[in-house]
């Protein structure tokens, strides 16, 4: 029963799990860049912490790049114009590199600000008790700089979430790329429009959710004293 | 031609207009921010000074519009729009047009996010030392209020700008022809004749949007430091 | 001689061109408790971050037990974990607790057990008079107690030398007193203390020695009764006036 006000509850109940496919997809692919996008942002935030004289330069330079692209133009540079250096790249790697890309400047600039909120006289005193950098990042300030990290921490893996639905530009079979597939095929636009949009819902706002919540506890225990 | 710019491919960028039709699919994306932005900042004001009102309904109702538009993905936002007009309402809009009506919502909502928060930051404090030195209301915010304001706002409205600017890469995906189709198009016509067209190409779309977009945030960051 | 622990030898530092440390030549016997006193600004607080290789030094030496002490050098933090130090603002990692900011060094640098560090950190909390403040978190301390865990905290390294830089300057006057007693008691015990403090009384009472410090020089070295009953530099007789209020009285004929 197909109505230009209604929607068809069948139509929908076959797409789902179309959706869902693509949804896992999206979420896989998400979580994978931004565990990389964690990794490339704490190296350079420890970087520019320690102010390491020539990698810290290379960094600034790639924070800026990374920064001032969009993703869709990085992807594309990383999808189809990097093979003809002889440097082949599946989409979904290729999806994870711009996602770790993109996302390392921005977790960079969330630990950074973390890590400076951590007062020297902590180093000291670490430093003091016969503590050497490496232990004294791990046990002294790296988790003090977490809690002041957290809420720019969240907001990027929102960000970094919500840059995925770029990844269909490039044949990835995610959640826009299956929207847009349909509508196409079947032109069924009322259903494939609500599907998308509700599970888009579905991923991100669990994780806003949690964001506000672990905001207002972190803010309750007085981190950061 | 020197070997190396035929290696990365620039070498098609001297060919014809190509760079000049690059440039201008740049200014096709470029202008649909501009335009979204012009509309944005005085719709962004006004919503902003209304979500500092005393009314519960209207702060409501500013609060979950700002909320949807910022949880979506924009490029879900530009699909509802310019698919679902057409569903909806039998509209048939074109792909810019689509894209000015959801980059204008959603640099309002931004925009009216950030006149808020800069509103409330202002400590209470001004207000009742400029009532007690007899100024009215108006005068208040004229001399006192929104210069303070416009001071915290700018920096912060130019990082907005630099992220639409970003974000218009996206109208590729409904259609519009930019910078990116554009590249695509050139790409396609000299697959042959350059093996290594496509990179050289994206790089220089690459580079374009970084030029496009860095200057501006040069300049945020420099306003920021000459006004904190 | 075997019996000198640590030895400063024409120690130079200056700073965005000041000069802060102007040759200070200083040697701290084992089991001696030294205590240095100046005005704010002479030096003293810099002298122990130097020592510590908290703060660079242009010329001069600083050794430990003949070791010397050099910023960057791959024995430093073997040398650090020697010395035992102790600041103004009673800083300890705020997401540890009591007991687990006292054990962290010991467990990770010293590598020790994790139940033999626990033991002799409560012994030690115990001695302090903080044994049931082993759980709780440092937000929940006061400033005496804070310093108190940081001197505790120091001392589970079994360091061969104390530095202590204005250890109650920045306490509440009824704190002042918990923090002091315990440094006495280690003074007792024989340990080897080098501290910096305004608190007249008590370098008088704990100084095996006293050094005044002025503009980054030794002025003068005495005995804790002949420098403050017999003070021999002009310097030091005015700084000690300081603290005489009769005199400011009678100058100001307010005596009968």
């Amino acid at each position: 029963m197909k109505g230009c006000d209604g929607m068809d509850g069948e139509v929908i109940m076959s797409y789902l799990p179309l959706y869902g496919e693509a949804a896992l997809l999206t979420v896989k692919l998400g979580v994978i860049g931004i565990v990389f996008a964690i990794i490339v942002g704490l190296f350079c935030s420890i970087i520019q912490y320690y102010k390491v004289p020539v990698v810290r330069r290379i960094v600034s330079v790639y924070i800026e790049i990374s920064r001032n692209t969009p993703l869709l133009v990085q992807l594309f540079f990383i999808f189809y114009g990097l093979p003809r250096l002889g440097i082949p790249t599946d989409a979904e790697t290729c999806g994870i590199a711009g996602l770790a890309f993109l996302g390392g400047s921005y977790m960079a600039e969330a630990f950074r600000s973390g890590l400076e909120s951590v007062d020297k006289i902590q180093t000291e005193s670490a430093y003091s008790l016969g503590m050497n950098r490496l232990q004294t990042m791990r046990y002294v300030i790296l988790p003090q700089a977490m809690s002041v990290s957290i809420p720019a921490f969240v907001a990027n893996v929102i960000f970094l979430l919500k840059e995925t639905s770029v990844f269909s530009a490039i044949s990835l079979m995610d959640l826009m790329f299956t929207a847009k597939d349909l509508m196409g095929m079947d032109h069924n636009t009322v259903e494939c429009l609500f599907l998308l949009v509700s599970f888009y819902l579905l991923i991100l706002l669990p994780i806003s959710i949690v964001g506000t919540v672990v905001e207002r506890r972190m803010r309750r225990a007085g981190f950061g004293n | 031609m020197p070997d190396l710019v035929t290696e990365l491919g620039i070498d098609v960028l001297f060919k014809g207009t190509n760079f000049l039709r690059l440039l201008g699919g740049l200014w096709s994306a470029l202008s649909i921010s501009l335009i979204a932005v012009a509309i944005s900042i005085p719709l962004g004001i006004i919503m902003g000074v209304l979500m500092t009102s005393k009314s519960r309904i209207i702060k409501a109702i500013l609060r979950v519009y700002l909320e949807i538009i910022r949880i979506m993905p924009q490029l879900v936002l530009l699909f509802l729009m310019f698919f679902g007009t057409t569903r909806a309402f039998g509209w048939d809009i074109s792909g810019e047009t689509a894209s000015v009506i959801v980059f204008a919502l959603w640099g309002t909502a931004e925009m009216g996010d950030l006149v808020r928060g800069a509103l409330i930051s202002i400590p209470k404090h001004q207000y009742e030392s400029s009532e007690a030195l007899g100024m009215t209301s108006a005068q208040t915010y004229l001399y006192i209020i929104i210069p303070q304001t416009v001071r915290r706002l700018i920096p912060l409205s130019i990082n907005l700008i630099t992220r639409m600017i970003k974000t218009t890469s996206l109208v590729l995906m409904i259609g519009v022809v930019e910078v990116l189709k554009v590249a695509q198009q050139i790409i396609e016509a000299n697959r042959m004749t350059s093996p290594n067209v496509a990179f050289g190409i994206y790089l220089t779309v690459f580079v374009l949007y970084f030029l496009a977009c860095w200057p501006i945030s040069l300049l945020a960051k420099y306003l920021e430091k000459k006004w904190s | 001689m075997s019996d000198e622990l640590l030895k400063i030898e024409n120690l130079v530092k200056s700073f965005d061109g000041n000069t802060i440390l102007d040759g200070v030549n200083l040697s701290v016997k084992k089991s001696e408790v030294v205590v240095i006193i100046g005005p704010s600004g002479c030096g003293k607080s810099t002298l122990l971050r130097c020592i510590n290789a908290l703060e660079p030094i242009q010329s001069g030496s600083i050794t430990l037990d003949g070791e010397v002490i050099e910023r960057n050098s791959k024995t430093l933090p073997a040398l650090r974990q020697r010395i035992g130090m102790v600041f103004q603002s009673y800083d300890l990692f705020p997401h540890l607790s009591v007991l687990d900011n006292v054990v962290l060094a010991p467990c990770k640098v010293q590598k020790r057990s994790k139940d033999e560090a626990k033991q002799e950190a409560m012994a030690l909390l115990e001695r302090v008079g903080l044994g049931e403040k082993a759980k709780s978190y440092p937000r929940e301390l006061s400033g005496g107690q804070k310093q108190r865990v940081a001197i505790v905290r120091a001392l589970c390294m079994h360091p061969e030398i104390l530095l202590f830089d204005e250890v109650t300057a920045a306490l509440d006057p009824e704190m002042v007193r918990e923090v002091l007693d315990v440094m006495l008691d280690l003074a007792k015990q024989g340990r080897t203390m080098l501290i910096v403090t305004h608190e007249m009384q008590f370098a008088r009472a704990i100084a095996d020695r006293i050094i005044f410090l002025d503009n980054g020089k030794i002025v003068e070295e005495a005995k804790p009764d002949e420098f403050f009953d017999n003070p021999k530099t002009e310097r030091a007789k005015q700084f000690l006036n300081m603290f005489e209020f009769d005199s400011v009285k009678s100058k100001d004929g307010l005596d009968k």
